[in-house]
């Protein structure tokens, strides 16, 4: 089966959860083995994995028709793609996409990112879409979150193959409910464009179905899993005689920041062998700085700032209790990585993940009373910390993503 | 002759509130009252009552022929005492029939017999104390908390002059032996146990109502057939199980109070008859010695003590809490005594059990432990504050030794003084 898959990243450059999910996703299917996946992203670097899938960007992708030589399209984009494959899919090209700036190869230019010029980006990935819809061979149509849904949908139009699509989150999550109205309207149109929905929990579910009027019998859910850590042991913890207790994310309403800074008020009213640490960055970071000082526990809150790669995993070691007070989080993958370097993790009810996990806290993101009550008793018990770590760890190990594989094809299955 | 012997549990843990760690120092109340009211009411009025009024009638329709037995908790008697009065007295009335046997206990339902050989003879002992004001029949036949046995549990038992002890029947123990015959102690043919039939106990407590169970529908002539086919020579089925399998585990719908009431009838009708655990063990012959070298409990298929040991957390909250086990002894304070009692309640572990939390009104094993460890914390605190930890244990004795005797030194010099002086002016009177 030939799925066309339609994403906005992909690792190693990754700017959040979305990324790491469509990588292990797509990994856990191409262990099937007649699954043959291309994976459209608008800007890749030429450093990604395409061991098991094959990785087109839309960078290069022309849209509109310029005569160009074998080499100098060899010399532009030798490196992230053949030039055979770049006039084979300048064929593709059916409508006229002048409108839209184009550079020398007439492809458009993509940040891969998210720029204030997002929606127009969103629009141009369809012009992208048509050409690969009209061009390639493909059974299925997959499109990660709302970026790209536009874009799956049009595919769908042009070839006539079933859309599913995948909602790693939605505006509601986002925004803790203050809608934005335009990107509202964008996954809502991609959802009934949709021949069947896929969401990362149950509680993404049932936000699809009561604020995006779906029929339920259209919507599955599919929990996301955990990429194995070859190196898992290599992250080790310094002995030290304060305890230490982690967020990690960005810092943003989403988040629950201050939720975090409450709790870690209550703990130090109590006991002073605790340290808070909140890594990352965001919008709320100044106002999360003044609050731990408005609390006076400055001394004993710490902020890193932004943490990447390696230094994820190794604070991830580094602390006693990882913690993740999310508001609404459609899933929340961080918390199954700190399982895995061992870490206990206290999540809230409101997190998707809580839905798989049996060996972690789960608190309501309000409650700091209960938060507060699991950091003290994880880092004043050491059979508490003992418990979670152990079976925290091995019930992590089996959460897989060829399981998520599996059950995505069974959708891919039931729409063809 | 076959005979059959009831034996019932009536046991509720004291719930504890949610009992933050700040709430530590500062509250010491631990417990939701609110919960364990209506808990009881609820078991009480679906079952407790009417099944005692079936019993009741069972005992009369019978002619007396009808016996059986209870082993109630020292925690749910004063549960009922303080929040449905009128079930003791609903038990007082059965006792008078005198075809009601009460078992001892651990007076808090505690796994005492495991972890702290001292405190389970203190509490057998004040449980005894307590069925003998209410009843007015000192208990010779014990019912350990969730039937837990071992040979050395049974070594104490019998010191403490007790004959009888009901265990369950473990395929590891017994093997191809059946439970239907009285068996003794390892080493000491004085104390008889009573193997539980775990199959048939199990028929009426969790399959009686199952439609998709083989034997659906459970008829008492059936259940009563069963028993009399076994081999001629197996002389006594012991069943037991929750008191709440009346009208809760099977609620009244599905016929079992019917049924109960059918099965005096149809016993006699095949000769057999029902006993009570300390006269039948009195009057037969053993069948020979049980050896359990490893506690054994009558939940689960390993009937190991996994429910309330089986994990890192409630080894640490034993752990901790019989650690002090000692030092509360030596305490008077009343109300620290009581939460020691409450605080042992096996349903607390049984609730930090992963696989198992039977009956947990907690969100998970974790917040079980969570709140638990929030009120021993607390309660440890209590206990430091009356004989700090800094003291050790020896040491502590001989100053109270000191301190005790202390009082009778000067009791017993005051009385010599008053004699003297007795003396004294007896001498001038009669001067």
């Amino acid at each position: 089966m030939k799925a066309l898959m339609f994403g906005w990243e992909f690792p190693p450059h990754i700017l959040g959860g979305l990324g790491t999910a469509s990588y292990g996703l797509t990994k856990g299917m191409a262990m099937q083995e007649d699954m043959e996946i291309t994976f459209v992203i608008p800007k890749p670097h030429g450093d990604e994995d395409q061991s098991f899938l094959k990785i087109i960007g839309a960078c290069n992708v022309p849209v509109v028709w310029k005569e160009n030589t074998w080499d100098y399209v060899n010399q532009r984009i030798g490196n992230v793609m053949h030039p055979d494959e770049y006039f084979w899919l300048r064929n593709g090209i059916k409508y006229d996409f002048h409108r839209i700036y184009t550079n020398d190869l007439g492809c458009i230019d993509f940040s891969g990112r998210y720029p204030d010029n997002l929606i127009e980006e969103i629009s141009n990935y369809e012009a992208i879409a048509s050409v690969l819809a009209h061009q390639m061979d493909f059974d299925i149509i997959h499109s990660h979150d709302w970026l790209t849904f536009p874009a799956g949908a049009f595919a769908k139009q042009i070839s006539g193959k079933p859309l599913v699509i995948h909602v790693h989150a939605t505006d509601f999550d986002r925004s803790r409910g203050q809608v934005n109205p335009i990107v509202y309207g964008i996954e809502k149109r991609g959802m009934d464009a949709a021949d069947h929905i896929m969401t990362v929990s149950d509680l993404t579910r049932k936000i699809v179905i009561e604020k995006y009027h779906q029929d339920p019998g259209k919507v599955t859910t599919v929990h996301n899993a955990v990429d194995p850590l070859p190196d898992a042991d290599s992250f080790t913890k310094t002995p030290r005689n304060d305890k230490v207790v982690t967020f990690l994310g960005r810092i943003t309403m989403q988040k629950g920041p201050e939720y975090f800074v409450e709790a870690a008020y209550r703990v130090l009213q109590k006991t002073k062998g605790v340290r808070f640490v909140m890594a990352g960055s965001g919008d709320m970071m100044n106002a999360m700085i003044d609050l731990v000082a408005k609390r006076d526990i400055a001394d004993r809150f710490h902020f890193t700032g932004f943490l990447k790669g390696r230094q994820v995993h190794e604070m991830l070691a580094e602390s006693d209790v990882y913690i993740m007070p999310s508001v609404s989080e459609p899933f929340g993958i961080s918390p199954l990585e700190a399982m895995q370097v061992g870490t206990p993790s206290i999540i809230s009810k409101q997190s998707g993940c809580a839905e798989i996990l049996t060996h972690a806290i789960k608190t309501d993101y309000w409650d700091i009373d209960a938060m507060a009550d699991a950091i003290y008793s994880i880092v004043k018990n050491p059979a508490m910390h003992k418990c979670l770590q152990q079976l925290g760890r091995d019930e992590v190990n089996n959460i897989r993503w060829q399981d998520a594989g599996l059950k995505v094809r069974g959708i891919y299955d039931s729409v063809m | 002759m076959k005979n059959i012997c009831f034996y019932f549990q009536i046991h509720q843990p004291i719930r504890l509130k949610r009992y933050r760690f700040f709430d530590i120092g500062q509250d010491h109340y631990y417990y939701d009252d609110f919960q364990t009211e209506e808990r009881v009411r609820y078991l009480v009025d679906q079952s407790y009552l009417p099944a005692n009024r079936t019993i009741a009638e069972m005992i009369r329709s019978s002619n007396g022929k009808f016996k059986c037995s209870f082993s109630i908790s020292g925690i749910a008697l004063e549960q009922f005492e303080q929040y449905a009065p009128e079930v003791i007295d609903s038990f007082k009335e059965l006792a008078k029939t005198g075809n009601v046997e009460f078992l001892a206990e651990p007076y808090a339902h505690s796994l005492s017999s495991v972890f702290d050989a001292k405190e389970f003879v203190q509490q057998v002992k004040m449980h005894a104390d307590k069925i003998e004001a209410l009843f007015g029949k000192r208990p010779t036949a014990l019912f350990n908390a969730e039937l837990i046995y071992s040979d050395e549990i049974g070594e104490l038992v019998a010191k403490m002059g007790y004959k009888t002890i009901l265990i369950d029947e473990a395929k590891h123990i017994l093997g191809w032996k059946s439970p239907n015959f009285v068996y003794t102690h390892s080493n000491i043919p004085k104390l008889k146990l009573l193997v539980r039939n775990y199959k048939l106990s199990d028929d009426l407590a969790f399959r009686f109502s199952k439609m998709n169970w083989s034997d659906y529908p459970m008829t008492a002539e059936k259940f009563i057939e069963w028993m009399a086919n076994t081999p001629e020579n197996e002389n006594i089925i012991n069943l037991g199980f929750g008191y709440e399998v009346f009208g809760i585990t099977q609620s009244a719908y599905t016929g079992i109070f019917e049924f109960l009431k059918a099965l005096p009838y149809h016993a006699m009708e095949h000769q057999i008859g029902f006993v009570l655990p300390s006269e039948f063990s009195k009057k037969s012959e053993s069948a020979g010695p049980l050896s359990v070298p490893y506690p054994i409990s009558w939940v689960g298929n390993d009937k190991d003590l996994t429910p309330w040991t089986g994990n890192d957390l409630q080894q640490e909250a034993l752990n901790k809490l019989y650690a002090v086990g000692e030092r509360v002894r030596l305490c008077s304070d009343k109300p620290l005594l009581r939460d020691w009692l409450i605080l042992q309640t096996t349903d607390h572990f049984r609730y930090m059990s992963h696989k198992d939390a039977y009956g947990t009104h907690y969100e998970s094993a974790y917040d079980a432990f969570m709140n638990y460890m929030n009120v021993l914390a607390d309660f440890m605190e209590r206990v430091d504050a009356q004989y700090p930890t800094t003291i050790e244990n020896e040491e502590l004795n001989e100053l109270l030794k000191t301190i005790n005797s202390q009082e009778l030194q000067i009791e017993t010099l005051e009385n010599e003084v008053k004699k003297l002086k007795a003396k004294k002016v007896k001498a001038a009177d009669s001067k």
